[in-house]
């Protein structure tokens, strides 16, 4: 199919560069620089769409950000996405665009029959229909009604593409290159302000690409021309055109959502396909202009129907003719434009001007080049289905509430201008409260809460002489309070035109006995009826109506709808439209891809990955991880065909029988300082710290000032003054905060330092019988006896010429060392205790074994430690110190925390002495009781003893110690087993702790 | 996203922060005799005003730093920002 509604000249589009898409399947061809909006109007395609609710059919409206209805389903890239916006797309080769909300298609749409029974959909229909029986909501209802709603369909595919996050700051963000824009952005960068200019078209100039204007003597397009190019020679401006600033958040945090891809054919390999911007500007200027409004009049959402200005700029920017028999319907001068451009290009429009008859300098314009006027006139309604074929319209009595007389006259596209509405988005998101400015019946931004100034449209100034003062002031007063600069720059002439008054008109009346359908919101498909009806039921905020009629609501955020809803409102109501009040903006003022948001924290990148120095020896030796944290961890080695359980049985048992190594960089590490460090760390735990000697360890355990158990570890008195603190690897972060709190808010007067130095060393714990025999191989120089180093002693030694720290710990409960080197030798050390280590039979361990030796020696961690315990409650209290104060000591006297059948921790045996036991399982003593059974207390931890060879399971029971000897059930609704239990001491191997101190 | 000054190092995202609770509660000295009642004030009991309020903070992913602002709970408008002794 040609273009046959394209202009022979004109426009801003490149006729030597023909560009091929298809739309519902049929190819079209388009130029570069074209809208799928301006291609598809081009070769004459209106009917684009259905309508939400009455699938009634749908054309363009709009021709950028305030289009209502062209939402499509767009494949660019083998990328398929909903809702896009025709006016907004660039047209590429190969794109591919479908109708949404229709089917079997956009020309035969069975749902229209709703059209047809469109009586019974008033507003509020679904809370009012879908309510009886309740059952049927969820079986029936709802997946009706989301198949019968809705837009497009989101695509199953994993989104291919790249998105990224962009963080800038500056001294001014300028959010529209119009002539408020451009005029701000140039004085405050002559100033020497870091400036940003944001442009959501790809052509920047706003309303000078369209308007008939000069400024010094050029056109308006030359000069935004001009001064976008000195712009972008400095180098302390940012220029960006496709980028929509979509949000203000606080203390001036700006979002901006830049389209990088979708419009290159050939995307550079590492090009994203959009870009987030966080931006931080100590000064933002909303030069964001206004959206004319529409008058609303019966069948007013045929195709066909456009503002006035949308369809100015298809003729300037696009060469494109939205009609050959155009009616322009207006309110005000503005329509006289875009007749007068119709004109110019050999069509004969009818001006239809709701005003008496008028002098100004574009009407008498108008006159001259002979088109034709009639003032008192109003468009009553538009005939046609798929597309405007004619429309009756008439001339209207003196009150404007009836007509005189009416008549049908032909024609195919009615352009609306109901004047202008200022883009408050922004200014009303920063917390801005509007003010109602009575001269254009639009609210205006009113007081600053934050550092930001509306300029030019966007402000209520509708006159370019006015606008470009002002901006350049602006620009210059702003950027001269950061840059202590003035340049002085000279405001430019202007030749325009001024407007005479507009008319208050919104709303056609309907003759006598008439029920057409006025839309106010094209996209929720909210008519006039539709809003009479909720105020008739008694609504009466205007939040209310919104929520119920969802008028405003939806992508398009109400831009055309807004105002025309609040006027309906407020004539009904016999009110003034402040005193109506507008409903809230909210961000995002566009709607912006969810990949866009996520941009790069997706998958492995979504969080860092911690890996010890060890890391890659695991990885060679078929270690299977587990996360800790951000910690990747061996949570077994897998040989041959083991699973999980063979592997920790056969690491845990080795360690039993021989020796064991194990990573433990992971933990935390804290290296304490300064005189005071003794009595802090008597203060933090609640065991006494005073008289540790130094060269000794001991094992602490710190809690919150509500007396449940935080944290615990061992810290080792390195030398008179220093410490060296060590956490659990999942609290490390917040134990250092703990740290930082109370010495720096609670006790400033302790002269002490702490610092994490869990990356600074490397660290592996050497467990089992034959571990002595592998350290004294390790370190020949040092005497590793009993004697010489005792259970919980410390020594520094000499790894073939690494200095090392060798702590005499255990977890495991077997006769254990840990060895810390710095970490850049931690790989080094490791590969030194597996070669030493092979003569005793050393094999690496997981986290799981390391878990079944500290279950079955009764050893707590996480989960006996999940923010619920005391001391008491996990037989730590012999770790209470009776005679000092410490953090949450005071919490330990209270009464819940005394009673005698308090939880405590205990073992757990099966019966049977084979069935595992579900972690997470509740104890009972009946296990089929009447529900609710009472729970007595919860399995928390399960592992196979390899000690003992049979399941063996921590808990935390009621009364727990009086319990030991009793039989209970274990039961797991998840798991759907009930296992008996023999209740025992939580201490199942070794129960003097007598292996550690061998 | 608030923009926070800390007092050591400048003005910084509010990313690098972690938020402290109320600024106002003085910890109960040491060995010092407390009812359950007061224990209880100081350890749960917090206001929730609505405008002005002295909240902690903490430069987590900076300094590391705990320190003072003064903030509107309604507006977020910072007041100032300041070190715990001053």
């Amino acid at each position: 199919m040609s273009q046959n509604f394209r202009l022979n000249t004109g426009g801003l589009i490149n006729r030597d560069k023909p560009i091929e898409f298809k739309f519902n399947g049929k190819k079209y061809i388009g130029y570069e620089g074209d809208t799928l909006a301006s291609a598809l109007l081009a070769n004459g395609i209106h009917l684009i769409g259905r309508s939400f609710k009455y699938h009634r059919p749908r054309g363009f409206f709009g021709a950028g950000v305030d289009e209502p209805n062209a939402k499509m389903q767009v494949e660019i890239n083998g990328c398929s996405e909903p809702n896009i916006n025709a006016t907004e797309i660039e047209l590429v080769n190969g794109l591919s665009a479908s109708s949404q909300n229709c089917w079997p298609s956009v020309n035969f749409d069975i749902g229209a029959i709703n059209n047809f029974l469109n009586r019974f959909f008033p507003a509020g229909f679904y809370y009012k229909t879908f309510m009886w029986p309740k059952s049927f909501w969820y079986r029936v209802y709802e997946p009706f009604i989301r198949k019968a709603a809705g837009l497009g369909v989101a695509s199953l595919e994993k989104d291919k593409e790249r998105y990224e996050h962009k963080y800038e700051y500056c001294d001014l963000l300028v959010t529209g290159s119009g002539p408020a824009g451009l005029a701000s952005a140039y004085a405050a960068a002559k100033n020497g302000a870091k400036v940003i200019l944001a442009e959501d078209k790809p052509r920047y100039g706003g309303t000078l690409l369209t308007d008939d204007v000069t400024i010094d003597n050029l056109s308006g397009k030359d000069w935004s021309e001009k001064i976008v190019s000195e712009l972008k020679e400095m180098p302390n401006v940012i220029v960006k055109n496709r980028s929509q600033v979509f949000g203000y958040y606080d203390h001036n945090m700006m979002v901006m959502f830049e389209r990088t891809g979708d419009h290159l054919e050939k995307k550079p390999k590492y090009t994203p396909r959009q870009r987030l911007w966080y931006i931080r500007a100590k000064e933002v200027l909303l030069s964001t202009g206004s959206i004319e409004r529409p008058i609303v009049f019966g069948n007013n959402d045929t195709p066909g129907v456009f503002l006035s200005a949308a369809a100015k700029e298809y003729m300037k920017v696009y060469g494109v003719l939205v009609g050959k028999k155009p009616i322009i319907f207006t309110n005000n001068d503005s329509g006289y434009e875009t007749a007068i451009e119709f004109k110019k290009n050999g069509v004969n429009p009818i001006v239809l001007d709701t005003r008496e008859d008028q002098n100004s300098e574009l009407i008498n314009e108008a006159k001259d080049l002979d088109i034709k006027i009639k003032f008192s006139y109003a468009v009553i309604v538009a005939h046609g289905y798929k597309k405007v074929k004619s429309a009756t319209i008439g001339k209207l009595n003196k009150e404007k509430i009836d007509f005189e007389n009416t008549e049908q006259i032909d024609c195919d596209s009615i352009c609306v201008s109901g004047f202008w509405t200022p883009t408050v988005h922004l200014a009303s998101q920063s917390g801005n409260k509007l003010k109602f400015n009575d001269s254009i019946d639009a609210f205006v931004p009113d007081k600053s809460k934050q550092n930001e100034h509306s300029l030019g449209a966007a402000n209520g100034t509708f006159t370019l002489q006015d606008t470009l003062k002002n901006s350049f002031n602006t620009g210059s007063e702003v950027s001269k309070n950061i840059t202590k600069k003035d340049e002085k720059i000279q405001i430019p002439n202007t030749n325009e035109r001024i407007y005479s008054a507009h008319d208050k008109f919104w709303c056609s009346p309907l003759p006598k006995g008439k029920h057409y359908k006025r839309f106010v919101d094209f996209q929720n498909d909210v008519a006039v009826s539709d809003i009479e009806v909720a105020l008739r039921e008694g609504y009466r905020s205007i939040e209310h109506v919104k929520r119920y009629t969802t008028l405003g609501m939806a992508t398009d955020q109400g831009r055309t709808s807004n105002l025309n809803g609040l006027q309906l409102v407020a004539n009904v109501e016999k009110k003034i439209v402040p005193q109506v009040g507008h409903t809230t903006f909210r961000p995002p003022f566009t709607p912006v891809t969810i990949g866009t948001i996520v941009g790069r924290e997706i998958g492995k990148e979504y969080m860092p990955t911690r890996k010890t120095p060890m890391h890659h020896w695991h990885e060679k030796n078929n270690a299977v991880w587990v996360d800790a944290g951000a910690w990747k961890r061996p949570r077994y080695y897998k040989r041959g065909n083991e699973n999980l359980f063979e592997a920790s049985k056969r690491e845990a048992k080795n360690v039993r029988d021989h020796v064991g190594v194990c990573d433990v960089t992971t933990l935390g590490k804290i290296d304490i300082k300064g005189p005071d460090a003794a009595e802090f760390l008597n203060r933090v735990y609640t065991n006494a710290w005073l008289k540790l000697p130094v060269g000794k360890a001991r094992y602490g355990v710190m809690l919150r000032e509500d007396g449940i158990v935080m944290d615990d570890g061992t810290t080792t008195r390195i030398s008179e003054n220093r410490y060296h603190m060590t956490t659990t690897t999942a609290q490390a972060a917040n134990v250092l905060s703990h740290l930082e709190y109370y010495l720096q808010i609670v006790w400033p007067e302790l002269n002490v330092n702490v610092v994490s130095t869990t990356e600074q060393w490397a660290g592996a714990a050497i467990a089992g019988p034959k571990s002595r025999d592998l350290l004294a191989k390790l370190f020949p120089k040092i005497d590793v006896s009993n004697e010489a180093l005792p259970f919980m002693g410390y020594v520094e030694g000499d790894l073939f010429g690494v200095k090392a720290r060798i702590f005499r710990i255990s977890f495991s409960g077997e006769l254990a060392y840990e060895i810390n080197v710095e970490s850049d030798f931690g790989l080094f050390m490791w590969e030194k205790i597996i070669e030493i280590g092979e003569e005793f039979n050393v094999q690496p361990y997981g986290t799981e074994a390391l878990s079944t030796l500290r279950i079955e020696m009764g050893h707590v961690a996480g989960p006996e430690l999940d923010g619920r315990t005391i001391p008491y409650d996990v037989s730590l209290e012999g770790l209470v110190s009776k005679k000092k104060d410490f953090i949450g000591k005071r919490s330990l006297a209270k009464e819940a925390f005394n009673k005698a059948d308090r939880q405590k921790i205990v073992g757990l045996v099966p019966l049977d002495r084979k069935s595992s036991i579900p972690e997470g399982s509740h104890l009972v003593e009946n296990k089929n009781a009447k529900l609710p059974n009472p729970k007595l207390g919860h399995v928390s931890s399960s592992c196979w003893s390899v000690e003992n060879n049979n399941p063996f399971s921590l808990a935390i029971l009621k009364d727990g110690k009086n319990m030991i000897g009793k039989k209970l059930f274990a039961v797991s609704p998840l798991k759907n087993t009930s296992i008996e239990v023999e209740v025992m001491s939580s201490h199942y191997v070794d129960h003097e702790g007598k292996r550690v101190r061998s | 996203m608030l923009n926070i000054k800390c007092p050591y190092c400048g003005d910084r995202s509010q990313k690098e922060f972690a938020y402290g609770g109320d600024g106002t509660i003085t910890r109960p000295k040491l060995n010092q005799e407390i009812s359950d009642e007061e224990w209880d004030n100081f350890v749960y009991l917090r206001k929730s005003p609505r405008g002005k309020h002295i909240e902690l903070w903490h430069h987590i992913a900076g300094c590391r730093q705990w320190f003072k602002v003064e903030r509107d709970t309604t507006t977020h408008e910072i007041f100032r920002t300041f070190k715990p002794e001053e």
